[in-house]
């Protein structure tokens, strides 16, 4: 019998439940407890096996209104890959006029997410 | 003449544009000091916004966007690079006097005003922190303007003082393109901030979130050397024996906002001192007539989504306002009762008011199990009682009144919190 206790704040609301996490290796699975609404144990199971951030940065821009280009990751991306997707963002730069939305890399280290513009940005 | 000039062109003086448009305003002016429209949320990268205005989760710029796709729709007329000097509001028709580059010294006459111009950080001279006055001391916003639209990093062993929100967000932010940030010190043995953004910004980069801590000295002839930190009592008072000096090239400053109200004290707006915004009433109508103000001109809101519904309360009172459909005034006064530290309106005056009356408020203290109540002040009747849990001064509340409760009111009412078992 080995079980693991360990505690963590679910981050859904405001109210900040304390949940209790127990893995059980034989069923290889989470049990979640001390949680006041169902969406508790759906966040704590997917921020232990899988956690994805929703990622925002700014890229280069030239000739652009302004001397960065704000941009975000068009879906949450693996928090384990951030630094990764990081360094590839550093290294891009865009080109006045920019419409919001655009994509500036496409499909990001083969995730099949985009990083995308988050304004539109004319000439300067 | 316009019908309404906006003095500001941020989340609140786009948002009262708008909903002063779609309420049948046509003649709207917006004068906004920076090159274009947006404001604050234009450096605000981040996402987050919104939920509450579009129902999905937008970047700053996003959010924007929006809003000013709306003004330029609407041929809602801007101009930029314009600051606002005075208003003259002594005739029935008001007069701005304003100064750009491109219109020069201008005098524009207009029937009605928003006062939408937001609000500036604390600094560290509002605080007082003892020490040299060299350079890498800036507020929070400004790392994030040089950091996101100026493209200058600003620094790269940083300290962070305050754990509200920006502080938060730029802690993820300055470690995600390369910098050390060495930890967040919070002077309150809690953080000011969502637990959602201690989670994202400063557990998953460990970045260490130091409680009851504040800054007692800065070190360093032209640029900031070192900190020294210490752990403050119950009081809030530094323990000398806890001090200890941390190298550092960059302090920001997260310590809260104030209500950016030159303009108005100007002009004798009766101000709160509570809120260090104008008093208002309902229909966010100062006691000046013909002036309104909303946003975080009035009092700091937590969300830009609250600013907006306020700022389009605004614009449509505007509305009302310029018909004249103005009924006989009821005014009625909002006072704070206990653990409330103030309320938004300040008055009620029944004027042009809807049925429904939403009064915002906050809390002075943490409190798990409440009952908020509002009280007539005259004979102490309970005109409505509603059960909360979780209160927290970090958190604006809010109270729905219906314009029948306060028909027997007289003069003033109060809302209160009360803890319960």
């Amino acid at each position: 019998m080995s079980e693991d206790i360990k505690e963590m704040i679910c981050i859904v609301c405001p109210q900040g439940c304390k949940l209790q996490v127990r893995y059980n290796s034989k069923t290889n699975d989470y049990y979640i407890s001390n949680h006041k609404c169902d969406r508790g144990p759906v966040y704590a199971k997917k921020e232990l096996i899988n956690p994805t951030r929703f990622l925002t940065a700014t890229v280069k821009i030239e000739e652009g209104f302004h001397q960065r280009l704000p941009v975000k990751s068009s879906k949450e991306i693996p928090k384990g890959l951030i630094t990764d997707v990081m360094q590839i963002i550093d290294k891009v730069t865009a080109r006045a006029p920019i419409k919001l939305g655009e994509k500036v890399i496409e499909n990001i280290l083969d995730t099949g997410i985009d990083i995308v513009a988050t304004r539109s940005m004319s000439m300067k | 003449m316009y019908d309404c000039v906006i003095i500001g062109g941020g989340p609140a003086g786009l948002s009262a544009a708008v909903s002063a448009f779609e309420n049948g305003v046509r003649n709207i002016l917006i004068l906004e000091r920076d090159k274009e429209l947006g404001g604050i949320l234009n450096q605000c990268i981040h996402n987050g916004f919104g939920i509450h205005e579009f129902n999905e989760e937008l970047t700053g710029p996003e959010y924007a966007e929006r809003f000013i796709e709306l003004v330029k729709k609407n041929n809602i007329e801007f101009q930029l690079n314009t600051m606002v000097i005075d208003i003259h509001h002594h005739d029935v028709n008001k007069h701005v006097t304003a100064i750009s580059r491109e219109h020069g010294y201008q005098k524009i006459e207009t029937r009605s005003i928003i006062l939408a111009m937001g609000a500036r950080e604390r600094t560290r001279f509002m605080i007082h922190i003892p020490g040299t006055r060299p350079s890498g001391i800036m507020t929070a916003g400004t790392a994030q303007r040089y950091l996101n639209i100026e493209g200058y990093m600003v620094g790269k062993k940083v300290i962070i003082l305050g754990s509200g929100d920006i502080g938060l967000i730029m802690a993820r932010r300055l470690t995600l393109v390369g910098a050390n940030v060495l930890g967040v010190l919070e002077i309150e043995p809690h953080s000011n901030g969502l637990t959602r953004n201690i989670v994202q910004c400063l557990n998953d980069y460990n970045i260490p979130l130091l409680l009851s801590h504040t800054i007692v000295r800065i070190h360093g002839d032209r640029r900031i050397e070192a900190v020294t930190i210490a752990k403050v009592d119950m009081h809030k008072v530094p323990i000398k024996a806890t001090e200890e000096i941390i190298p550092c090239d960059t302090l920001l400053l997260s310590v809260g906002l104030i209500p950016e109200n030159e303009l108005s004290k100007k002009i004798l707006i009766d101000m709160d001192v509570r809120t260090k915004g104008p008093i208002v009433n309902e229909s966010m109508h100062t006691n000046v007539d013909g002036i309104f103000a909303c946003g975080n001109v009035v009092h700091i809101h937590d969300l830009v989504d609250y600013v907006s519904m306020e700022a389009s309360k605004a614009g449509k009172n505007v509305a009302k306002y310029l018909l004249k459909s103005t009924k006989e005034p009821l005014s009625i006064e909002v006072n704070n009762g206990t653990n409330v530290s103030y309320t938004v309106p300040q008055v009620i005056q029944k004027i042009y008011s809807d049925d429904l009356i939403d009064i915002m408020y906050r809390v002075t203290k943490v409190i798990k199990k409440a009952s908020v109540n509002v009280i007539d002040q005259s004979n102490g009747t309970i005109i409505k009682k509603i059960p909360r849990i979780n209160m927290a001064p970090g958190e604006m509340e809010k109270v729905r009144l219906k314009l029948n409760d306060l028909m027997q009111v007289e003069r003033s009412i109060k809302i209160e919190v009360v803890e319960r078992e």
